[in-house]
């Protein structure tokens, strides 16, 4: 077995066929360490979604291969290469079923998958992500915005992935939130040790949040380097520069000089 | 303040609930001069009901009062419906945060903009046109008469955010109301649309509500702002000043984004005071 | 602590206290519709009557007395009496049992088969879908009074013919609007999720999207009641319903309009009991809607 976690190789996602074909993603590859925390960044468009989602196994199809572990994952998956690899959605208003109680999201999963001990295992995993015993019978719309990613968050969890898929957690939610589910997140990876790769397309969130960070734009890859030379606006790319000027503020020259390059 | 656009006193809006009338904006004061102000606040903080307010856009049933809501003098409370109504739309203008909910999906651009201006500024149909067109180049757009006879799902984000500011600024506005109107956006077509209100404030010498939860964007791009926190303004200051706000909320906030380069092993987190909220 | 603090207790101890705390606060807020609260009181008068006539003390709904024909309402006829000298208020009450049958077995066949062609065929999409939507607009696109009729007239007329010929008519919308939300909910970030998790399409089908279907289709098929009393009704004033001497209020107009001008209670009593009953679904289902609307935050 080798020490990558992930291995992606080549991956490409395209719609329709022939003259107007258009790819989602062309050619993408790369590889995740066993522990390391990976990042996707750039703009809507770019296919960043695209990348977790056919990782996660949820796109129909695609070309290229996959592999997991050293483990070739294709589309249909088995249950325990599905409990491998979960995945934190964007939107914590949509991504928990309105009518399930905490409880039963939590527990479904579980039974699924045909762990022992649900009920110790929801309990745990609530303490683990800052939830209090009180929330466990709560329904989604009886929470904030940030305990609800925390639910979300213990959902992925409880399967005890050793791969954690993570997109845009926190971009919906209010920047004190924010912080705090950036820091539970940081310290979960710390005490569980899984890979995790996040997307945003929000470019200091990224370089606070992970060891190496690739830029994409329009489906591809345009470069793959450390967070915190992305951080320092270290990247070679004229598109990841520019980025990185867009993102650290209102910045006026910049403007101009991409009106001219129009 | 001798050139005031608006002026606010004890702004109050109540919505009722099952547990009794909830104030969710409690007593907002400002005035704003010839300026770009900054509201900045997180979700729940009264900041967009407090821009709606103004333009009486708050939804049923909630309940708006206030000591005086004033535009360039005249009070609202002592002017009729119709008055009313010639204020709000035409010369103070609101930019919501998605157009794609703000435009008619079934009529083209420029049909649209063009009604606007009829409405608002009457003439025939050919000075409409004309008018539509200069509006869509006012607002950056490279081919006017391409976007002229496009429909509202035929935009991308940016372009129809510039859209729909191109129809707002029809009328000649003295007073444009943003609420959050680049959230959607990437950050570069924030930047242009950043960048063509700024414009539009220097040349025509707009007034500006820029109502956002992005602390920095409205810093950077702002003159002066206002925090807002459980429906009152806890802190307001020079945009330029933000680095030295004293509120504990405001400083929570700015120390709780991580920022480019940020080597901090924890984030702080706001501990919520509830005197704050008195 | 009381029991009403217990439903409303924002940190329930228990799965059972969540879900009776839910349908309490959606208690609390129908009931605070008083329209949707009148709409209630019908429907559960129908239900009263219709499980109470064998016992109350009512002349009979048969039995004739032909002395006694066409009398006008009084203390001992209360609603008068028909062209057989049978009491009105009887036959009307007994007549709710008539339609209650209708009514519960109509739903208990249209909801079920809607809701899995519905949901089936919006979750697994394809050349199965495209079949059961065909087989779908094909029974939508009879009118629904003919078809029965056809129906009704190529078996036997009867009550049970007319229950199965409304029910026949009646689930086409409910498959459609089944599919059409499952075709949204199928998208969604926590039915993904459970993909994800790999919940088996069944698991997905039913502890996920049924329950959210569910509602909707029921507060159509309230909504709809009406109709459908009033397809049963118009099939009974056809001779293709329940057949005499059976009480249906129907089958009542049909026989009370020879007297229409000069006996207007014959007529006019199972009228009204029919504009009842059916304004009382309708207002429910208006309350119901507003309470269980899924998208409602």
């Amino acid at each position: 077995m080798s020490a990558q976690a992930i291995e992606i190789d080549g991956l490409t996602v395209s719609f329709g066929a022939g003259a107007r074909q258009l790819f989602a993603l062309q050619d993408v590859s790369f590889d995740v360490q066993e522990g390391e925390a990976f990042g996707l960044v750039g703009e809507s468009g770019s296919g960043k979604s695209t990348v977790l989602n056919v990782l996660a196994g949820l796109f129909p199809s695609h070309g290229g291969a996959i592999r997991i572990g050293g483990e070739t994952f294709g589309m249909r998956r088995s249950l325990p290469q599905r409990r491998l690899v979960q995945m934190v959605f964007q939107d914590p208003y949509g991504s928990l079923h309105p009518r399930h109680t905490v409880d039963k999201s939590l527990s479904d999963p579980a039974i699924i998958h045909g762990l022992d001990d649900v009920e110790g295992r929801v309990r745990r995993v609530l303490a683990d992500v800052g939830l209090k015993p009180e929330h466990r019978f709560r329904y989604p719309h009886q929470l904030s915005g940030g305990q609800r990613q925390r639910v979300a968050i213990a959902r992925a969890l409880i399967l005890e992935p050793r791969i954690l898929l993570l997109d845009e957690p926190t971009s919906a939610l209010d920047v004190s939130v924010q912080a705090e589910v950036l820091n539970l997140l940081r310290r979960l990876r710390r005490e569980r040790g899984f890979t995790s790769i996040m997307v945003s397309h929000n470019l200091a969130v990224v370089a606070y949040m992970c060891d190496r960070v690739a830029v994409m734009n329009r489906g591809r890859i345009l470069e793959i380097g450390a967070g915190t030379a992305l951080a320092e606006g270290r990247f070679e790319h004229a598109y990841s520069r520019q980025l990185y000027r867009a993102s650290s503020g209102y910045d006026r020259a910049l403007l101009d000089e991409l009106w001219e390059a129009r | 303040m001798s050139d005031t656009v608006l002026d606010v006193q004890n702004l109050r809006i109540t919505f009722p609930s099952h547990r009794g009338p909830v104030d969710v904006v409690r007593g907002v004061s400002f005035s704003l001069g010839r300026e770009r102000l900054g509201i900045v606040g997180e979700s729940g903080s009264g900041k967009s009901l407090t821009g709606r307010a103004i333009m009486g856009l708050v939804p049923r049933p909630g309940q708006v009062r206030a000591d005086r809501i004033a535009f360039m003098g005249q009070d609202f409370s002592t002017m009729r419906g119709r008055d009313l109504r010639k204020i709000r739309g035409k010369r103070i203008s609101m930019v919501l945060q998605d157009p794609k909910f703000s435009l008619n999906p079934v009529m083209k651009i420029g049909h649209q903009i063009e009604e606007s201006y009829r409405l608002h500024v009457g003439g025939d149909r050919r000075q409409a046109e004309r008018e539509t067109l200069a509006a869509l180049e006012a607002v950056k757009i490279r081919n006017p008469e391409t976007v002229y006879h496009l429909y509202p799902h035929q935009l991308s984000g940016g372009m129809g955010q510039r859209v729909m500011i191109a129809m707002m600024l029809i009328p000649k506005p003295d007073l444009l109301i943003a609420d959050e109107p680049t959230s959607a956006l990437d950050v570069t077509v924030q930047l242009q649309v950043l960048a063509i209100l700024e414009d539009l404030v220097r040349e025509r010498g707009m007034s500006l509500i820029f109502i956002s939860h992005d602390l920095q964007l409205v810093a950077a791009f702002c003159d002066r702002v206002l925090i807002m926190y459980a429906g009152k303004v806890v802190e307001s200051c020079r945009a330029s000043e933000l680095d030295k706000v004293q509120h504990p909320y405001a400083r929570g906030l700015l120390a709780s984004v991580p920022r480019l380069g940020d080597d901090r092993p924890e984030l702080p987190t706001l501990q919520r005071d509830a005197s704050w909220a008195q | 602590m009381s029991a009403r603090a217990w439903l409303l207790s924002d940190q329930p101890a228990s799965r059972r206290q969540a879900s009776l705390g839910n349908w309490y606060r959606n208690w609390l807020a129908f009931r605070a519709n008083p329209l949707a609260m009148v709409g209630l009181a019908i429907v559960l008068l129908l239900i009263v009557v219709a499980v109470l006539a064998p016992v109350l003390p009512l002349q009979s709904p048969i039995a004739q007395a032909l002395g006694n024909r066409l009398q006008p309402p009084s203390a001992e006829h209360w609603f008068g009496t028909d062209e057989l000298g049978r009491d009105i208020f009887s036959r009307i009450c007994f007549g709710a049992r008539i339609t209650l049958t209708i009514v519960i077995m109509v739903v208990a066949i249209v909801v079920p088969i809607g809701l899995l062609v519905g949901t089936v065929s919006g979750y697994v999409g394809g050349p199965l879908d495209i079949v059961l939507m065909r087989i779908t607009d094909i029974f939508l696109a009879f009118p629904r009074l003919v078809l029965a009729l056809a129906f009704v007239a190529a078996i036997r007329p009867g009550l049970e013919s007319a229950i199965i010929a409304i029910a026949l008519t009646s689930w086409p919308p409910y498959a459609r609007i089944a599919r059409a939300e499952t075709l949204t909910l199928r998208e969604t970030d926590y039915v993904r999720a459970a993909r994800l998790q790999g919940a088996s399409p069944l698991r997905i089908l039913w502890h996920h999207i049924v329950p959210l279907c569910t509602a909707s289709v029921v507060v159509r098929m309230t909504l709809d009641m009406a109709g459908i009393i009033l397809t049963a009704a118009g099939l009974g004033f056809l001779g293709l319903g329940a057949q005499p001497p059976l009480p249906e209020w129907g089958a009542m107009i049909s026989t009370g309009r020879d007297y229409l001008l000069d006996q207007w209670w014959v007529a006019t009593i199972p009228g009204l009991a029919i504009f009842a009953v059916s304004l009382g679904f309708n207002l429910l289902g208006d309350g119901l809607r507003d309470v269980l609307d899924p998208k409602r935050a």
